[in-house]
């Protein structure tokens, strides 16, 4: 292999990105979809319809954005984050035209859906702010760049500021972080409740005025059209997942979010007000991403999901299987009659396969074989459905023994408990 | 028995529906005139291509089916894989007896097939408009190889076309032996001319950019950093990357030394 001399700027850069992709990757938003930015300017790049994810990590996660912070010093001391001031961490700062040419190269060489950008906090808020929308004005006027972009809000950043950054950027976020004011005072002791809402508040009146002003003038300026969205950190606090999920059901009603994401807490520092943990609480996460997902698509209300009686998601099981065992009584669904609403919460029954299911029974009355074909996974399904009021099971089971069944498979009772103890055994050890 | 031929193009599988249906001679096998056997024991129809037989077979289509519909059975030509043109065949046959849309009629096997053929097209698409990495040259190109499961660079050059406008691009199919390209005005299909066993698979050293080798590298770079390490998860990284594409990523070769 060629070994290659890098000039001593090209050597800084490769430093700089090294930290600065390094400490943004906690943020786990990375979505390119949603924008609605034609390339109508003969310029660079072309943002509608669905976004696109160019490679994955090595943890599976998408990369569709270059996701940077602009810089890595921080006055702020929040006891979650790598970038906290008292964290003994190398420092660097982009400037504003290399993050532009870094974002234009690796589009052109088709890496990238776009830019997005984050950063410490350095000097002030607004100072910092003005930075950040800095960088996409240029982008998008010297070089009629028609990708991506998903600004931070930093909170407690001028509403002026907010409002230029809304013109230029498709989507902008205000994290949240935590679930609740009282962790947020622990952890974070510098920023507060009211400081995250406010912007988040702000950028939601933007857009229903843009979109009003709309209606009106064809040409108005649009406002972060592919909406808003924020981060919650899990299990850094002592949150129940009900309290998580309140939150975010509230979000999405009052402030009409895009997203809410979750990221489980990665055990990146020492600090003494962080419970100990050795492990990112994956499942965990991934429970909540189902609960959220259950929420927006599938007609699900919090409530249903989780309640003060079970304030956690059961991590062995999906959610709408929780929710189908406790609720025995509306099952089972006859496939063939059933109202869509309906088949959608068949756990196992995605929105693929209830859509092919209720295009298909205009045609012919479907019995489980259809099923197989159109690719139907029955394997926690049948155990709520029928077909043509058949059914492939020989018995009514409790929902206990369904649930063993679907987690140990069809064996006997005993292999199941034989099996739940090697777990244990494993968990131990 | 009645065993078809035709040249391999959409429009010549369309010409093989019109005489079939002009025959009543309803097809025991479609293949492809360089690859068919001639069968011994029935009759070999050689099918020349027709563009108004074809024609009148896609206006018959258009008034049955949805864009949607038509844009599926297009990818089901796309897809190459053993036996789609008796499943188009089928399908079209389908739609000519029906009285009413067979759309969404999955419990049809050939409206399924050409369903499940054209997700698997649609997603090769998806991934080719995701994993091309253009190498740029010394005279501005922005160049790109490709050999997709299925054929799908006719379907993304669409998708590029609308992207990247103020640059010259080309995307060439290493497999199929064709190529795009965009000259800043229009894109054109093509066909490289090269000696056997010269295949343009990387743009040669010295035909490079300048500035070609560190963006390759920063963007390595980006792609080792952004990871989160106490999260590795190999089997879900390969579903959504199977190795079978890391031919095409940068991100995927060997570290430079540096």
């Amino acid at each position: 292999m060629k070994v290659q001399k890098h000039s001593v700027m090209e050597s800084r850069l490769i430093e700089k990105l090294t930290i600065l992709a390094d400490a943004a990757k906690y943020d786990v938003s990375c979505s390119s979809s949603g924008g609605k930015r034609k390339n109508e300017n003969k310029g660079l790049g072309n943002a509608e319809g669905m976004g696109i994810c160019h490679s994955y990590t090595e943890d599976g996660r998408c990369v569709s954005l270059l996701k940077v912070l602009l810089t890595n010093h921080c006055i702020y001391d929040c006891a979650y984050c790598v970038t906290r001031r008292s964290n003994d961490v190398k420092r660097a700062a982009f400037t504003v035209q290399e993050v532009v040419d870094l974002t234009v190269n690796f589009y052109r060489r088709n890496y990238i859906e776009g830019l997005f950008l984050s950063s410490g906090i350095f000097k002030n808020v607004d100072y910092t702010m003005e930075r950040l929308v800095r960088v996409a004005k240029k982008l998008r006027q010297e070089h009629r760049f028609n990708g991506y972009i998903h600004l931070k809000t930093i909170p407690g950043a001028s509403e002026e500021l907010i409002k230029e950054a809304g013109l230029y950027a498709d989507r902008l976020s205000v994290n949240i972080e935590l679930p609740s004011e009282m962790s947020l005072q622990q952890l974070a002791p510098e920023k507060n409740y009211k400081e995250v809402l406010e912007p988040m508040g702000n950028i939601k009146q933007q857009l229903v005025q843009a979109k009003e002003e709309k209606k009106l003038f064809k040409s108005a300026p649009s406002f972060a059209p592919a909406g808003q969205s924020t981060q919650l950190i899990v299990g850094a606090s002592a949150e129940s997942d009900h309290q998580i999920l309140q939150l975010s059901s509230q979000l999405y009603k009052d402030y009409s979010l895009k997203r809410v994401y979750y990221s489980g807490y990665v055990p990146i520092s020492s600090d003494n007000r962080l419970p100990i943990i050795t492990e990112p609480p994956i499942i965990r996460e991934n429970r909540i991403y189902q609960a959220d997902w259950l929420m927006r698509f599938y007609g699900f209300d919090a409530k249903e999901i989780v309640d003060e009686l079970h304030p956690h998601l059961d991590l062995d099981i999906d959610p709408k299987l929780g929710w189908a065992l406790r609720n025995r009584h509306v099952f089972p669904v006859e496939l063939n009659t059933a109202d869509y609403e309906m088949i959608l919460r068949v756990p196992g029954i995605g929105v693929k396969s209830a859509q092919k299911i209720v295009s298909a029974r205009r045609f012919t009355s479907l019995n489980f074989e259809h099923l197989r074909q159109m690719g139907v996974v029955l394997k926690r399904a049948k155990y709520f459905i029928t077909c043509q009021t058949k059914s492939l099971q020989r018995q009514d089971y409790e929902s206990e023994l369904i649930r063993r069944k679907i987690l140990f498979g069809e064996g006997s009772v005993r292999s199941a408990l034989l099996k739940q103890q090697l777990d244990l055994f494993r968990q131990v050890g | 028995m009645h065993f078809y031929t035709y040249d391999g193009t959409f429009e010549g599988l369309l010409t093989v529906v019109f005489e079939a249906f002009e025959r009543k001679a309803w097809p025991t096998t479609i293949e492809q005139q360089h690859l068919a056997q001639p069968g011994m024991f029935g009759e070999n129809i050689t099918v020349v291509t027709d563009e108004e037989k074809a024609g009148r077979v896609w206006q018959g289509l258009q008034k049955k089916l949805s864009v949607g519909a038509l844009q599926a059975l297009y990818h089901t030509y796309l897809w190459e894989q053993p036996g789609f043109e008796q499943t188009v065949f089928a399908y079209i046959k389908l739609v000519f007896s029906s009285a009413q849309s067979i759309e969404g009629n999955y419990a049809a096997p050939c409206v399924l097939q050409v369903q499940q053929a054209a997700k698997q097209v649609h997603r090769e698409k998806h991934r080719m408009e995701a994993f091309v990495r253009f190498e740029k040259t010394a005279d501005n190109l922005y160049f790109a190889t490709i050999s997709p499961d299925f054929n799908v660079l006719p379907l993304i050059v669409r998708h590029f076309e609308k992207r990247y406008v103020d640059q010259r691009w080309a995307i060439y199919d290493t497999s199929r032996h064709y190529g795009a390209y965009y000259d800043l005005e229009q894109v054109s299909l093509v066909n490289l001319e090269l000696p056997p066993g010269k295949r343009p698979n990387i743009v040669a050293a010295e035909a490079k950019d300048q500035e070609e080798d560190i963006y390759q590298q920063l963007w390595q770079v980006y792609f080792d950093n952004v990871n989160i390490p106490e999260r590795k998860n190999p089997k879900l990284h390969l579903r959504h990357m199977p190795r079978r594409y890391w031919k095409y990523l940068s991100e995927k070769q060997p570290r430079r030394l540096s």
